[in-house]
């Protein structure tokens, strides 16, 4: 009893920003502050006509879905090794990639930006795709994994044996196996890198990504209530990306009729 | 029933071996399977039946040896265009397929239309009495429709050879029991060769043509059923298939002395290791030992001992007979018949045999 | 089966493991060398003295500024550590040992949503919950808790703390529930049967059996705290900076690379020493045996 009592208290500790992140969006006062002033919807009237904040989303987006694809294209490739092949080193390997899952990002961001000023690059939205695509990897990895490993392996040796080759038995066969995986990679990835703050800050180039945008508007404090809206439309844009990511990971979990753990599992 | 030697040779093998990084799993395997033959490969887990099976699949490629199938040499032939196809043991049905699909899956690179392969799709699904599960999904179908959608799948593409890996393994007792019966119909029906992988001894005699009887990646004896049985080729192979009972026994020329029998004449066909002067062990069949009360028929030889033991299976029983003169039992197999020999725990006995029935092996070491 | 130990089969699995480790070596690897590298130079104002030195050693090792900054990170990283795992671990018994195996994962999905949502937006609001006018204080005052705002819970270490715990919540449940998960429910009824009662079988027997849980969620909390940038500066006030806006200071504002390269190499240190101290001292519960 005093344990469901915890537990429902720490479930509003969790979610007490997202719920009042709406409540300051619609809030008609220029302070974020209670009491509450009255409704409005000029919040979300203002935003699209920002030019900045609208190019940011722009670039953003951009690399969103590079990092998106990218990540997932190597996490295909990590996580059928690991699940189809044995060779030396195997685990090292797989071990090594999965690492920007546990280092502080703050030391990725910084070390990739020596690096770039060590080359003399300049810094673009191409940097920070690189950036994120690092850290939504193991992501990608870890999801791919339980797509891969419920596959049976004797699937693509059956379609082989009816006349496939390997190129055209991993497109008739394992992708469509793993599609649901797919998805769900492309998604949490997206909504990652989407997110991204703090590489976004170091590598970005003349064009902020939409964190580094909202970054620079938390000084102003007039800025504040339309940097509430957008939140708002942030979150419920990653919400509904994550319920549909954990849908796709469910229908493919049914398809392959096996159980597996959830997004970091 | 063919004779083997008259059948054009479909699968030959010659020297193969496999090494698994330092392990040998297969070990100089000779043998060569006739056109519409049943084989099985028999073996306990772990022997190497499936590694062989998925040589000839073109799923491994074996480390030495020379393989042939139809005629032509498969060394650098992929699978997918070997003349063989595959019952897988997790029968490997594509989940996102249906009925229909996952049976015509292998026609893709087929010349004929659409039309000519949903009739061909649709004889295959009759032919393993599936006829009208085309549209099901395949995720909903039990065990044995499972199999029959594997054979279907793999018998529409008309392989040279159809490969089975323990097809049978996934199913309960009298399931497995009428697909037995119902394999074998399949394979006089289409007449094309099946190579079985079981390690159920029963299984193998009840369906094959031949058997292959594989221990540690050797083929120990090759033979048709009754063969084997009658004649197996060592004490394992013997151990392996069936019970034998054995006792000590002496060999002078061809004749033996064995504890608690006597002496024997033996054939030379009856010592698959050769007769050799000295220490050997008889083996026999529990049923080729039965339990009489008069004087035997002719050509019958006549022991006695008593019972130590009665084992009572319904519609036969089984005892442990120590004849005069021997110290280990030997297994007695007799019909519960109305009227007929039975015996009690401690009963003397006379036991009736055959020199014919005699095995001769090699001392024990 | 395992897979094949052909040479094919091993130089296929290679070839396919090749681009992410590539990848992951380029970005990480050759990065993070670099930067151990730069940490050995000098920034001479606009150029930059390629001598090898330890001067941006020896200044952190002086400087009382610096160390002030490093110990005040290990400290807050720990207490958000400490906050988290303690209020996370009741959170995953209960969805381990209280929820019906069919809603688990809706579970686990409602404990992830809000660490998948903007996380400068989240960390902002705890700045307008924790605010002196703000939604803690304001409700407080409306229920008569207090009669005057409480000023002491924004812009200090406290705050960092919360907002932290907050930031990492699923980060410390999911390793701890993924191992209460594993424990035989069958040890836990062997305990009560041997005369435990139901909370001394839990001090004897689940605890110390999800030991290697807890290490888990411990170190996947307290290794990226350390590094974290936006909490410090938008709740934690000038006593709640950490090294990483140190590191950033250097980087962006003071343009001393060699030196916020130091910094980052003192920080990896630090974490990966605490680290190995930690999970060496828990080393005889974490060779569970199986
Ligand atoms: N791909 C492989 N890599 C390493 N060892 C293998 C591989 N496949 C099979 N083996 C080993 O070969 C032996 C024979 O296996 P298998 O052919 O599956 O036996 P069976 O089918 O008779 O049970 C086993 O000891 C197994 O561990
Ligand atoms: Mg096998």
């Amino acid at each position: 009893m005093i344990l469901r009592v915890y537990v429902l208290a720490y479930m509003v500790f969790l979610y007490a920003p997202i719920v009042l992140l709406p409540l300051f969006a619609f809030n008609d006062g220029t302070v974020i502050a209670f009491p509450l002033q009255g409704f409005t919807t000029r919040w979300f009237a203002e935003l699209p006509q920002t030019p900045a904040l609208v190019q940011s989303v722009r670039t953003s987006a951009i690399i969103a879905v590079s990092a998106a694809l990218l990540s997932t294209i190597l996490g295909i490739c990590a996580a059928r090794a690991s699940a189809r092949y044995d060779f030396s080193g195997k685990r090292a390997v797989l071990g090594f990639v999965m690492l920007p899952l546990v280092l502080p990002e703050i030391i990725i961001a910084v070390s990739l930006l020596v690096v770039v000023l060590a080359l003399g690059l300049q810094l673009t939205a191409f940097t920070v795709i690189l950036g994120h695509t690092l850290i939504c990897m193991p992501f990608s990895i870890a999801i791919l994994n339980g797509s891969f490993s419920a596959l049976d392996r004797s699937l693509e040796e059956a379609a082989v044996d009816l006349g496939e080759t390997r190129a055209s038995s991993f497109r008739r066969v394992t992708l469509p196996l793993i599609a649901p995986g797919i998805v769900a990679s492309l998604l949490i990835a997206f909504t990652i890198s989407l997110d991204e703050f703090i590489i976004a800050f170091f590598l970005t180039g003349t064009n902020p990504t939409l964190p580094v945008y909202l970054w620079g508007q938390l000084r102003f404090p007039a800025k504040l209530p339309v940097v509430m809206a957008l939140g708002t439309i942030l979150v419920l844009s990653s919400v509904l990306l994550l319920c549909l990511a954990e849908w796709a990971r469910r229908r493919g979990v049914a398809r392959t009729g096996r159980m597996d753990g959830g997004f970091l599992g | 029933m063919k004779e083997t030697a008259q059948r054009r040779p479909i699968v030959q093998m010659q020297g193969i071996d496999k090494r698994f990084d330092d392990d040998l799993i297969l070990r100089g395997i000779d043998l060569e399977i006739g056109e519409g033959e049943f084989f099985s490969l028999l073996g306990p887990s772990g022997c190497g039946k499936t590694t062989l099976l998925r040589t000839i699949a073109g799923f491994e490629t074996p480390s030495a040896g020379r393989l042939i199938l139809d005629g032509r040499d498969m060394a650098g032939v992929p699978a997918n265009h070997r003349p063989t196809n595959m019952v897988f043991q997790s029968y490997a049905i594509f989940p996102h397929l249906n009925v229909a699909d996952n049976v015509g899956f292998g026609l893709r690179r087929d010349p004929r239309n659409a039309q000519d392969k949903a009739r061909a799709v649709a004889e295959a699904l009759e032919m393993v009495g599936l006829a009208g599960y085309g549209r099901r999904s395949a995720t909903a179908l039990s065990g044995g429709q499972r199999q029959r959608v594997a054979l279907a799948r793999a018998l529409i593409l008309k392989p040279r050879v159809l490969l089975l890996d323990e097809p049978m393994s996934a199913l309960d007792k009298k399931l497995r029991e009428t697909m037995q019966a119902e394999l074998r119909r399949l394979q006089r029906q289409v007449g094309i060769t099946f190579i079985l992988v079981t390690h159920d001894q029963e299984e193998a005699l009840i369906m094959s043509d031949r058997v292959a009887v594989m221990f540690d990646g050797r083929i120990a004896q090759m033979a048709p059923p009754r063969e084997l049985y009658l004649r197996p080729a060592s004490r394992q192979v013997a151990q392996f298939i069936g019970f034998m009972s054995f006792l000590p026994a002496q060999v002078s020329g061809a004749e033996v002395d064995v504890a608690g029998l006597g002496r024997a004449g033996v054939e030379p066909g009856q010592a698959p290791g050769g007769l050799h002067d000295g220490q050997a062990d008889i083996g026999i069949r529990p049923e080729m030992l039965s339990l009489v009360e008069d004087a035997p028929r002719p050509g019958q030889r006549l022991s006695e001992g008593v019972v130590t033991e009665v084992e009572y299976y319904g519609d036969m029983s089984y005892y442990d007979i120590v004849l005069d003169g021997a110290a280990q039992p030997v297994v007695v197999s007799m019909k519960n018949l109305p009227g007929g020999v039975a015996a009690e725990l401690g009963d003397r006995v006379k036991v009736s045999w055959d020199a014919s029935s005699l095995m001769v092996f090699p001392p024990r070491s | 089966m395992g897979a094949g130990a052909d040479r094919t089969e091993r130089i296929r699995g290679w070839s396919l493991a090749a681009p992410p480790f590539v990848f992951a070596l380029s970005l990480l690897a050759i990065p993070i060398c670099t930067i151990m590298l730069f940490s050995f130079w000098t920034q001479d104002f606009l150029t930059l003295d390629r001598n090898l030195t330890l001067a941006n050693y020896a200044e952190i090792a002086t400087d009382p500024l610096y160390r002030q900054l490093l110990v005040r990170s290990i400290l807050i990283a720990a207490g958000v550590t400490l906050a988290t795992v303690l209020l996370a671990y009741p959170v995953a018994y209960f969805v381990s040992f209280h929820v019906p195996q069919e809603r688990k994962s809706l579970w686990l999905f409602l404990i992830t949503i809000p660490f998948w949502t903007s996380y400068l937006i989240r960390v902002f609001l705890w700045k307008v919950i924790l605010g002196f006018n703000g939604v803690l204080n304001s409700a407080l005052l409306g229920l008569g808790v207090i009669d005057e705002p409480l000023g002491w819970v924004l812009y200090n270490p406290t705050a960092v703390v919360i907002t932290l715990a907050h930031s990492f919540a699923p980060f410390a449940i999911l390793p701890i529930y993924v191992v209460l998960e594993r424990i035989d429910r069958s040890l836990l009824e062997a305990g009560r049967d041997l005369g435990e009662t139901r909370v001394t079988t839990f001090l004897r027997v689940t605890l110390p059996l999800s030991v290697p849980g807890i290490v888990a969620a411990v170190l996947i909390v307290f290794i990226p705290t350390i590094g974290d940038y936006v909490t410090p500066r938008l709740v934690g006030g000038p006593d709640g900076l950490m090294i990483a806006n140190m590191i950033q200071t250097q980087f962006l504002r003071l343009n001393n690379a060699p030196m916020g390269a130091a910094l980052s190499v003192v920080a990896m240190a630090s974490v990966g020493f605490v680290a190995a101290i930690f999970t060496l001292a828990l080393s005889r519960w974490l060779r569970a045996p199986r």
